[in-house]
């Protein structure tokens, strides 16, 4: 019994956050003494054996148009007859990856961990960390059942290339379903980049004072090739899109850098920026509670300390 | 239209989050319950407008647990469910959980069952994607706008970078967030009607629990802040570059 690894794409290109859960998968495979193999619904633009270089070893590829819409209902029966060979099925977390692997999970009556952050320990059953009370803990969670599903957190495994190889390629026909859903239509914010899948994230609070003065953030993002974030008010008055606003009820991230300007740092906001790698914290009160979860601190006005850092991240660029 | 509200209930927001038994159990001292934010604000009230749109519409509400949970039916009644199920049932596995609910479905007929996106202390994002998988209806997650449309739904819903609008066919499951309605408080008139309204308590049918919690764990403790002179940016660059190498 393999482990397989659902390969999740939009717009012809294969996710980054699929290509960290093919790395984990593999490296569960390797902890399993088993193969790792993935699975494609849809149309992409590249060549699907570059899943090799992640360790897997075969891609069973459905290459049929009407897998690339968003239907939960549609792929999971898509995937029914791969999956039923599997042992530990893995997603990236992902807006579809949500809605496909718990509904997958439920027909297989297999045991789900949503939001793993770990490689699963085996010498004791089988148990999955996970992020849970929105990132202010963590829980490991016990998988009971034969089969297994696994939704992986962004950036909690990292992207591994491993030697360059091939993985085979298996064309199949999944038999195709009735769809419920139709696509009108899907608005992309261009030129930005995913919050979930950004590296880097700069992100404003009240304290700026009026989406007027969001040019201070969007810069600063756009020096450092980062993605644009925002706390729950400034969503909520309108200054920024909601899908901006991170934190508890909003989205949840895991950069290798964050930036909070103007963020005071309440805890609802803190659960959903915590598990950054750095945090980096300007904020005018040096009481601000935000201060207790960062890396890195300045105390200042972020009118005048961010045209200041912008500008020294653009000479570092120029230099490098 | 018989719309079913799936609504469970969650630690305050601000609640201090620990354990107790050797962090084996999340310790409720001092913890305030709520509804979940995801199924009482936005799943519930867009409910509620649908009501206010067609009074025809019924509001069921359903929840998994023990009889701790009837003071949030009762507020939930409050800001405007006709009724209330309480499975009495552990509800510490999704799929067990999702199973329970789908059974209630599937004997009351419902054109919509909503769902939060998620529950705010386990984050599992599940329960709604698991009970469309075993009453086979289209689900659409993460759900920002919704509106009905004869015997369609029109939503739209969030997806990476953006959005994405679809029209559902009806029955269908969907997963609540943000956007969808604003926040309401429960007015007197709602307190008052609530007191008559029934909970309904029903025993659970037989299932698994598929999962189960072993520990719990706290993040590590951050060390302390390394602050950095608002005239010196140039140093913060230097260290996010050479020492911390993120840049
Ligand atoms: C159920 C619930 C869920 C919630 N979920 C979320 C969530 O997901 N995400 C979220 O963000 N919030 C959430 N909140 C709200 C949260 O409690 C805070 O109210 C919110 O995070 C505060 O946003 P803020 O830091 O931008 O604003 P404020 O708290 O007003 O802080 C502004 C900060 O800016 C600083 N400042 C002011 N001027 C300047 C200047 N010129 N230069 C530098 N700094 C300056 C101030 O010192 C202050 O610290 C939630 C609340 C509840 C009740
Ligand atoms: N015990 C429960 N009773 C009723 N509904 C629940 C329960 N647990 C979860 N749900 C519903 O499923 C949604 C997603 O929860 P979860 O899958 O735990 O993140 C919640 O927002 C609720 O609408």
């Amino acid at each position: 019994m393999s482990v397989l690894i659902y390969i999740d794409h939009s717009e012809g290109n294969i996710k980054k956050s699929s290509l960290e859960a093919l790395s984990y998968g593999a490296a569960l495979a390797k902890k399993l003494n088993t193969t790792a193999e993935a699975i494609l619904l849809g149309t992409v633009k590249e060549g699907l054996d570059i899943a090799g270089r992640y360790g897997i070893t075969k891609v069973y590829h459905a290459a049929d148009q009407a897998y690339n819409n968003y239907d939960a209902q549609v792929l999971t029966k898509a995937l029914l007859p791969t999956a039923n060979n599997a042992e530990v099925i893995v997603f990236a977390q992902s807006a579809l990856g949500d809605a496909i692997a718990p509904r997958l999970a439920a027909v297989l009556n297999a045991g789900l961990v949503s939001g793993a952050v770990a490689l699963p320990e085996t010498e004791n059953g089988f148990v999955v960390k996970k992020s849970v009370f929105s990132g202010k803990a963590f829980a490991k969670v016990k998988i009971n059942s034969g089969k297994k599903v696994i939704t992986l957190k962004a950036n909690s495994f990292g992207v591994k290339e491993r030697e360059p190889a091939n993985a085979e390629i298996i064309n199949i026909s999944a038999a195709s379903s009735e769809s419920k859903i139709k696509t009108i239509k899907i608005e992309k914010i261009e030129g930005e980049i995913p919050l979930t899948e950004a590296e880097i994230v700069v992100s404003g609070g009240r304290g700026l004072k009026g989406p007027e003065n969001w040019y201070l953030i969007t810069d600063l993002a756009h020096s450092l090739h980062g993605a644009i974030a925002c706390s729950r008010p400034v969503a909520d008055d309108g200054w920024r899109p909601h899908h901006e606003h991170v934190g508890q009820t909003g989205v949840q991230i895991a950069p290798n850098l964050y930036i909070a300007i103007g963020i005071s740092g309440a805890i609802q906001h803190l659960g959903g920026v915590n598990r950054s790698k750095t945090i980096v914290v300007i904020n005018k009160d040096a009481e601000a509670p935000f201060f207790k979860a960062a890396d890195y601190g300045i105390v200042g006005d972020a009118f005048e300390v961010v045209p200041k850092l912008i500008e020294a991240v653009k000479k570092l660029k120029s230099e490098n | 239209m018989k719309i079913l509200v799936a609504v469970s209930k969650a630690p305050d927001t601000t609640s201090k989050v620990s354990f107790k038994d050797g962090d084996t159990k999340f310790n409720e001292d001092g913890v305030q319950w709520i509804i979940n934010p995801y199924d009482e604000w936005y799943s519930l009230v867009r409910a509620v407008e649908l009501k206010e749109a067609d009074p025809q519409t019924v509001i069921h509400l359903v929840t998994v647990g023990d009889a701790s949970n009837d003071a949030i039916l009762r507020k939930a009644l409050a800001l405007g469910g006709d009724e209330a199920i309480r499975i009495n049932a552990d509800a510490s596995d999704s799929y067990n959980t999702a199973a329970q609910i789908a059974e209630v479905a599937k004997q009351g007929n419902y054109d919509l069952i909503f769902t939060g996106k998620e529950t705010i202390d386990y984050n599992a994002m599940a329960v709604g994607s698991m009970i469309a998988g075993l009453l086979d209806l289209p689900y659409v997650s993460a759900v920002a706008k919704f509106d009905l449309q004869g015997n369609d739904a029109i939503a739209i819903h969030e997806i990476e970078g953006g959005e994405e609008t679809v029209q559902i066919t009806l029955p269908a499951v969907i997963s609540s967030t943000k956007g969808m309605a604003k926040q309401r408080i429960p007015n007197m008139r709602g307190i008052m009607a609530a007191r008559s309204k029934p909970i309904k308590v029903v025993e659970p049918i037989a299932s698994d629990n598929l999962t189960e919690i072993v520990q719990y764990e706290l993040p590590p403790a951050k060390e302390s802040v390394k602050l950095i002179d608002a005239n010196n940016v140039e140093e913060l660059v230097r260290i996010l570059h050479e020492d911390v190498k993120v840049i």
